[in-house]
């Protein structure tokens, strides 16, 4: 006779499974008491505060440089910081160090694989980061020796068990940030290769990041398919905040100026604005008349503008705090596929699918 | 824990029994009431006593009802429950199946791996027991109040904190663990603090508007636009070293101390008060926090030791004077040293500045009279054939490599010139890769 005490092991996952069911509903609840909360302290939106603010005028932006020599899709793009040189990484494996000013290209090296997703400028100028599907990023340091062959220094640093997705510099040469196609974030020490922190969080590929300009330089935000903006602290590796009103995977992330907010570029065809103290999204920059996604997103120099970078070939300029599109820039012959702005605010870069990078004024 | 195997012992336990449910046939239930009048025999309690406790038990999943899973407390009445089988720290799934085991044990008897799994479940249990104590304390209390979101949150905190110290053992346990994370984040930022929107927007619309005339887009840049005139006169009145700057530049020093230590020769301007009101460490002190967070992990340990050293030891040569908590964190966390360990001191040293320094710069005749000096460059109104002719005549400027190497040596003169510091720890400190490029840069000039 078998003893009413024992739970049968089939009665166990039934357990599991009951459990799971609930905590997934308490998942619902707990979601909707937290938009409770955060619209609790909303008494005001952002166009009613910007009602007050002047209105733009007309701009006349236009190409100012066409960087050609790339020979396939340009992919990834970061300025250097003496606000005048770019480096470029394309799909055909080739990293290009240009001088934007003189569209004279310095530098070159070719990657051992093909789609370089990502490329960044060392704070010093005297290096670049770059990685795709290599899932590594490598940096190689420049040298003023013309004949050198960069890759005999290359340096592996970070190493991923899917594709590189973006990378960044933190304020010195010697560590890295990168987010990857398996889902996480990581920050490098780049003299030894060792993992310092890493950032798990997106349920899915983390496809763009951006370190925030704030004194206290110890937070960044990540973008990912799983249509999640995520804030980190470098320190514990923890998630400090998370948005989830997009409705598509998130290609680009990128500070608003002060640190306290961000805004995001999305498939979902939208550009949103996320307030990080009031902890809410807090405009969504969008047209019914613009379809394509957003691949790339940066601000102007004080805030004002939100330039986007858009699968239609197009780059749209929004006035970020009263919401409107103020120009929209034609010019490349594919889509953008990334943007910065340079420095110091004087320029704009793109690169495009149509092989090419150009700088607006 | 021991109370709870006592629980589903069989002879002086909870009686238990099959209940039918719906169609299934679920063996060994328990009633609420039969929990309650257990814990009350046998803790010798009253029943208010007992029902904290038991709902603490069902809180924390050691004991879980069957028909409504949201309600997670113990009824004083036919309400149906179950002991759950794994709780405790697991490692593997053989752990599991041993603490299974227990629960078919006769007679309560033991083996010795399980006294010692279930001696171990109680050590670590007792840390938590004081908060455990607190928080079914609070429970008790919120539920009087009936304030259902009070309960909830709590309710959830307490279960989160409980589960969150157990690691996942695989498979279904990751999904399990995945879905408490997620439920303990989303707690987390519920109880966050969080400013009203019309501060935030506030302070977004502030920054527009402090700076609008610095933004190339929104305002003429003087002389001219590089990138419209082909001509790089902005580039060169703006160098990193440049001895008179223009008065824009100096004005955004005044926007903010970031922004003045951000621009290396706003920071070199402040650095000549901080001189003068003989107040140079914390300066001195915040650049060597920030150069440890930044550097290269193998160089952590020696600078470390020289900020130490120069710092923070008693009788140090540039002694900060930071409140006595923060210095002895600091102290105690440089026995171990990383990246983070001067942090608390920096942000106090930096909020120092922040708050006094910074205004008294401002106010200073150091800065007063770098605003006079200051130039104001003339607008330069090229034709559309002088801006082709600029085109043609486009330098490379300095590469950025021979610009940093620059700095390097002028941040060892400094270095070298700002006695008692040794001189020696502070080249060392430069990163091997500086180093390489310097004898690189000594061959070929």
């Amino acid at each position: 006779m078998r003893s009413p005490l024992i739970p049968e092991m089939a009665t166990q996952e039934v357990q599991l499974n009951e459990t799971l069911a609930h905590l997934k509903s308490e998942s619902e609840s707990l979601k909707s008491k937290l938009e409770e909360e955060r619209a609790k302290l909303h008494d005001v939106e952002l166009h009613q505060v910007a009602e007050k603010v002047e209105g733009l005028g007309q701009f006349v932006m236009k190409t100012r440089r066409t960087l050609k020599g790339h020979g396939n899709k340009v992919l990834c793009m970061d300025w250097c910081k003496d606000k005048r040189r770019i480096v470029s990484s394309s799909q055909d494996g080739k990293v290009i160090v240009w001088d934007a000013f003189t569209t004279n290209k310095e530098h070159a090296v070719t990657m051992p694989c093909t789609w370089v997703m990502a490329c960044a400028y060392a704070p010093s100028g005297c290096a670049v980061a770059c990685g795709g599907l290599d899932n590594k990023c490598s940096v190689y340091p420049l040298s003023l020796d013309k004949n050198e062959n960069l890759a005999a220094k290359k340096k592996s640093v970070a190493m991923h068990t899917n594709y590189l997705s973006a990378c960044s510099f933190t304020n010195s040469d010697m560590q890295i940030l990168t987010s990857s196609g398996d889902g996480t974030c990581a920050l490098w020490d780049v003299e030894s290769g060792q993992l310092l922190q890493s950032f798990h969080g997106h349920a899915a590929d983390v496809l763009c990041l951006d370190l925030a300009p704030s004194e206290t330089g110890n937070t960044f935000v990540s973008g990912g398919c799983d249509k999640k903006a995520n804030v980190w602290d470098m320190r514990s590796g923890q998630c400090i905040q998370s948005f989830e009103t997009h409705e598509s995977d998130i290609n680009s992330v990128r500070y608003y100026p002060s640190g306290d907010a961000f805004a995001s570029g999305s498939d979902d065809a939208t550009c949103r604005l996320y307030d990080l103290r009031a902890d809410r999204e807090v405009a969504i920059y969008s047209k019914e008349s613009i379809i394509f996604g957003v691949s790339s997103v940066d601000f102007s120099l004080s805030g004002r503008l939100l330039f986007g970078g858009y699968n239609d070939y197009t780059i749209n300029v929004w006035d970020v705090l009263k919401g409107t599109r103020v120009s929209i820039l034609f010019g490349h012959e594919n889509r953008v596929s990334t943007l910065r702005v340079s420095p110091d605010g004087t320029a704009f870069s793109t690169g495009s699918w149509d092989h090419t990078l150009r700088i607006w004024a | 824990m021991a109370l709870v195997v006592e629980m589903q012992d069989p002879k002086g336990g909870v009686k238990g029994s099959e209940q039918k449910l719906n169609v299934t046939s679920i063996p060994y239930v328990i009633t609420g009431e039969h929990v309650l009048t257990w814990i009350t025999n046998k803790m010798k309690s009253n029943t208010e006593e007992a029902q904290v406790m038991a709902t603490m038990l069902v809180a924390y999943g050691y004991i879980y009802p069957i028909q409504n899973h949201k309600k997670l407390v113990m009824c004083n009445d036919g309400t149906l429950y179950r002991f759950q089988t794994d709780f405790g720290t697991f490692d593997t799934v053989d752990s599991v199946v041993a603490m299974m085991k227990l629960n078919i044990r006769k007679k309560g008897m033991l083996e010795a791996y399980e006294q010692a799994h279930y001696n171990h479940l109680n050590k670590w249990l007792n840390h938590k027991w004081d908060f455990i104590v607190m928080q079914a304390t609070e429970q008790y209390k919120a539920t009087k109040e009936r304030k259902k979101a009070d309960r909830v949150v709590l309710d959830c905190q307490e279960r989160a904190y409980w589960v969150v110290n157990r690691p996942p053992v695989s498979g279904t346990d990751t999904f399990f663990h995945t879905a408490l994370t997620h439920n303990i984040f989303y707690q987390q930022t519920i109880m966050r603090s969080r400013v009203k929107s019309s501060v935030s927007l506030g302070a977004l619309v502030k920054y527009v508007t402090t700076y609008k005339n610095h933004d190339a887009f929104l305002a003429p840049c003087l002389p001219s636009n590089p990138w419209l005139t082909n001509n790089d006169n902005y580039w060169t009145l703006n160098t990193r070293r440049v001895e008179t700057p223009t008065k824009m530049r100096v004005e955004r020093w005044s926007f903010s101390l970031f922004e003045l230590l951000t621009d290396l020769r706003g920071r070199d301007d402040f650095k000549i008060f901080l001189k003068k009101e003989f107040s140079g460490e914390n300066l001195a002190f915040w650049e060597a926090a920030e150069e440890l967070k930044w550097g290269t992990a193998s160089s952590m340990s020696s600078k470390a030791e020289t900020i130490f050293k120069t710092f923070l030891a008693p009788g140090a040569p540039r002694w900060i004077n930071i409140d006595g908590r923060t210095m002895g964190m600091t102290v105690k966390g440089l026995e171990h040293p990383h990246r983070y360990v001067l942090e608390a001191a920096q942000t106090h040293v930096f909020m120092l500045m922040k708050k006094d320094t910074f205004f008294r710069y401002l106010k200073s005749p150091t800065y007063k009279d770098i605003q006079k000096k200051a130039l104001s460059p003339e607008a330069q109104n090229f034709s559309p054939a002088q801006i082709e002719q600029n085109a043609q005549s486009c330098s490379p400027g300095i590469h950025p490599i021979i610009l940093w190497q620059q700095e390097m040596e002028e941040n060892a003169k400094a270095a070298a010139a700002s006695a008692p510091v040794d001189v020696k720890a502070m080249m060392s400190k430069m990163d091997r890769k500086n180093k390489h490029i310097l004898e690189f840069m000594h061959t070929r000039f």
